[in-house]
């Protein structure tokens, strides 16, 4: 079985994010960028359904310029055997990933899709139920464990009540939530090795996908900055600032 | 971890550290490398998660090496954007005034016609770039953790290579479920690149006794914050330096304050490590600095982007340790090639990477199979413009120590002016940095004023600005040889310094039902290595964390 994961490129983690002097945007210029947490744990799974024997081979794809071959790079350092970059320098929103997703789906013909719940950056979780719309596969989303059990693979799905497991038929696509699994560092040897691996580089006018905006992005605002506390001497006085200062009692 | 698990990879030479000097051998070797047409193998480590993220300067950057390097740097694209176009010098006098000194009295070296107001950091990234279009090998992430030696037949003792650190290392030294074990990286040549106080190249000099005819190594920290200022106040490439207050007594230092691109500009202090005062805290020193009027006017109404700090080998020409050894160099800020009298080790630490790199190659190319003592390497420094750059600043921090500031200042400018550095004596600097500590007892104690959150800052808020983060379950990367000195000694005899010298709020003494406790964050660290160098008892020893941790610096 052919496994298909998705992979983002996101400003890391760690960064503090900058909003742009000119309100216009998020500021990316010589930030750290790295692979999504949600796409890595994508990843994971898919390479240990490999180990596991389930899946034969491991193809990631990301969308965007040319540096996203960095994370496709660094995907295929963790065990994947090959990538397939869509490249465009516009940031598609999640409707266009999902159509270049779904055409990518009908030329390889995966067993399995995985990706990511949601990239840490627009925060949208809206990709992979995009995806399962337009292909028509079953979806299972916020994975916290997956099994595949002949022609059907089990999810089991964190919702607000507790865990849900949901049968699946393959194909199918699975959205990952944080504690699928915890991916494996890259080792010296895999990384020189993800060099000469195979990445196909198409373009959306190769899958036959015009992108179109369907929103604009008007302004970003960083958070109100947050105010110091103060220490109170008593309960008395913290009643009183309550009802007198902060007037919400 | 035992060496029989490790698994292990070969390469002709093997870099320490993403930062100029390494790149820049980096790059050299496979230019030498292409132009013979010869096959060769090069890798760089690096401990931070990406090229640059661990780099933090000025900077004012001379790009002479840059010139020698790439002779089309402004068609390839470089960073150095910003030329200077204007240099002030200052003596702040107290909180408020401030005397400009006059261009002419200023030693030459501090005159920056021809220099750029860069980000380091996006150099190296550049710089990376370069190396990897040239074949290079990079590896962020991965930190070099133990020197490899030869250990039997006729290469015993020589460097043999690096070792990477283990990765998914649980705090109490268990293999996590992702424990990747650390590899072997095996080199004909191994080139020690780490920046000042590198922990492998600490070792080395020790073992190879390479500073036994040098003076003492000198330190200082610089602190440097990074800001968005109103665009009506904005001059790009106007520098700003000088001395004073808020330092007293003898206490040496001097400011930095750089209108770069984009409307932000660079701010920083760099204060000498051999500073006798326990009570002195680097950082706070900087914070209440930032409110005098000649910052103030400048960074009011901006706002704060970026924090960091970083120690600085300053020592130079007297205290250079010996840079060959059998199967290794020891380059750049790592053995301390920073010209202090232009404050700037870029160039020279680029120059001796390249220097490095050709030592290394003609030596190659000749058949050599490594792990020899490459002296052709130091001929080739001697007979260098870096050689000559280092010789003629050689009494500048020496006589600023000796003298001070005011004296020390007119020394140099005899020195550098008249004498073009070639005074015919030298000034030695004999003392080690963190032997000059006085008891507190006998110190002043120093009541810093509170940040207003505005100009200045608490230590907290300042390191979230430079996303610094280290994998939480991991053995802490400082290691103390006797666990009780801090509080037994340390504490009565100079209220535990490492509380203040620390710019990242990394150590604390709290107090408890229990009692005082020695508290390591080590999450904190933004490995300036302050701790290594001026801890009095020598009992902090900086080690690597887990690869990828540190701070991520953007632009600085």
């Amino acid at each position: 079985m052919k496994v298909l994961v998705t992979v983002k490129r996101v400003l890391d983690y760690n960064v503090k994010v900058r909003v742009k002097a000119d309100r216009s945007d998020v500021d990316l210029a010589n930030v750290k960028m790295a692979l999504n947490p949600f796409c890595e744990i994508a990843v994971e799974e898919a390479i240990r359904l490999k180990e596991a024997g389930v899946a034969t081979e491991v193809v990631v794809v990301s969308i965007g310029p040319k540096a996203v071959q960095e994370q496709i790079r660094t995907a295929l350092a963790l065990g994947a055997d090959r990538g397939i970059q869509i490249e465009t320098d516009t940031m598609p929103e999640s409707l266009s990933v999902a159509k270049l997703l779904a055409k990518v789906v009908e030329e390889e013909q995966p067993g399995l899709v995985i990706l990511g719940k949601q990239a840490i950056d627009s925060d949208n979780n809206q990709t992979g139920q995009m995806l399962a719309a337009l292909t028509g596969l079953a979806q299972g989303t916020f994975a916290s464990e997956v099994k595949v059990e002949g022609d059907e693979v089990l999810v089991t799905r964190e919702v607000d009540g507790g865990l849900q497991t949901v049968g699946l038929k393959l194909p199918a696509i699975v959205t990952t939530d944080l504690r699928l699994n915890e991916p494996r560092y890259a080792s010296l040897p895999n990384i020189m090795k993800a060099k000469k691996k195979p990445l196909d580089v198409k373009t959306p006018a190769d899958l036959g996908v015009e992108l179109r905006a369907h929103t604009e992005l008007l302004s970003v605002e960083p958070p109100a900055e947050r105010k110091g506390g103060i220490k109170v001497g008593s309960v008395a006085e913290l009643v009183e600032k309550l009802k007198n200062e902060a007037k919400v009692i | 971890m035992s060496e029989a698990e490790r698994e292990s990879m070969e390469f002709d030479v093997v870099i320490v550290g993403a930062g100029p000097a390494g790149l820049s051998a980096a790059i050299r070797l496979m230019q030498q490398a292409q132009a013979a047409e010869q096959e060769l193998t090069v890798c760089v480590v690096e401990k931070g998660s990406e090229v640059g993220a661990h780099i933090l300067s000025g900077a004012v950057i001379e790009p002479r090496a840059l010139n020698e390097l790439f002779p089309d740097w402004r068609d390839l694209g470089a960073p150095l954007k910003t030329a200077v176009t204007e240099d002030q010098i200052y003596l702040l006098k107290d909180a408020d005034s401030a005397r400009r000194i006059p261009n002419a009295l200023a030693p030459k070296t501090m005159h920056n016609d021809g220099n750029y107001v860069a980000s380091l950091g996006n150099l190296c990234r550049w710089l990376g770039e370069r190396a990897e279009e040239l074949g290079v090998e990079i590896f962020p992430g991965f930190a070099a953790a133990e020197v490899l030696y030869h250990d039997d037949g006729p290469l015993k003792g020589s460097v043999k290579g690096i070792a990477t650190g283990d990765m998914g290392v649980t705090a109490s030294g268990e293999q996590g479920p992702n424990y990747m074990p650390g590899m072997e990286l095996h080199a004909k040549y191994t080139l020690f690149t780490e920046g000042c106080r590198g922990h492998l190249g600490k070792q080395l000099i020790e073992k190879f006794a390479l500073d036994q005819d040098a003076d003492p190594q000198h330190y200082g920290i610089g602190i440097k914050e990074l800001w968005d200022i109103d665009p009506s106040k904005h001059q790009p490439g106007l520098v700003l330096h000088g001395a004073g207050w808020p330092l007293e007594g003898d206490t040496n230092g001097g400011f930095f304050l750089y209108h770069a691109e984009d409307n932000q500009v660079v701010v920083g202090l760099i204060i000498d490590l051999n500073y006798s005062n326990p009570w002195l805290s680097p950082f706070d020193e900087f914070q209440r600095m930032k409110h005098h009027p000649l910052f103030r006017q400048y960074l009011e109404g901006g706002k704060r982007v970026s924090y960091g700090a970083r120690a600085i080998t300053k020592g130079g020409f007297n205290s250079l340790p010996k840079m060959t050894m059998p199967g290794a160099l020891l380059l750049g800020c790592d053995a301390g090639t920073l010209n202090f009298s232009k404050i700037k080790g870029t160039h020279t630490a680029m120059k001796s990477g390249m220097l490095g790199a050709e030592a290394v190659f003609e030596a190659l190319a000749a058949g050599d199979e490594g792990s020899k003592d490459l002296t052709a390497f130091t001929d080739k420094f001697k007979s260098s413009w870096l050689y000559d750059d280092l010789f003629r600043s050689r009494n500048f921090g020496p006589a600023m120590h000796k003298f001070g500031t005011l004296l020390g200042g007119a020394f140099n400018f005899v020195d550098q002016n008249i004498f073009g550095g070639k005074i015919p004596f030298t000034l030695h600097d004999t003392r080690r940095d963190y032997a000059e500590l006085k008891p507190a007892s006998e110190c002043k104690q120093i009541e810093y004023p509170k940040p207003d959150g505005k100009l200045s800052f608490d230590k907290l808020s300042s390191v979230f600005l430079s996303n610094t983060n280290h994998e939480e379950d991991q053995p802490c990367h400082l290691k103390l040889k006797d666990a009780s000195i801090p509080l037994s000694i340390n504490l009565p005899k100079w209220a535990e310094p490492a509380q203040r010298y620390c710019p990242a709020g990394v150590y604390e003494v709290v107090e408890d039902a229990q009692g005082k406790r020695f508290q390591i964050n080590a999450q904190n660290c933004v490995h300036c290595k302050t701790c290594d160098i001026k801890d009095p008892s020598q009992n902090i020893t900086w080690v690597t964390p887990e690869g990828g941790g540190g701070p991520t610096y953007p632009n600085m």
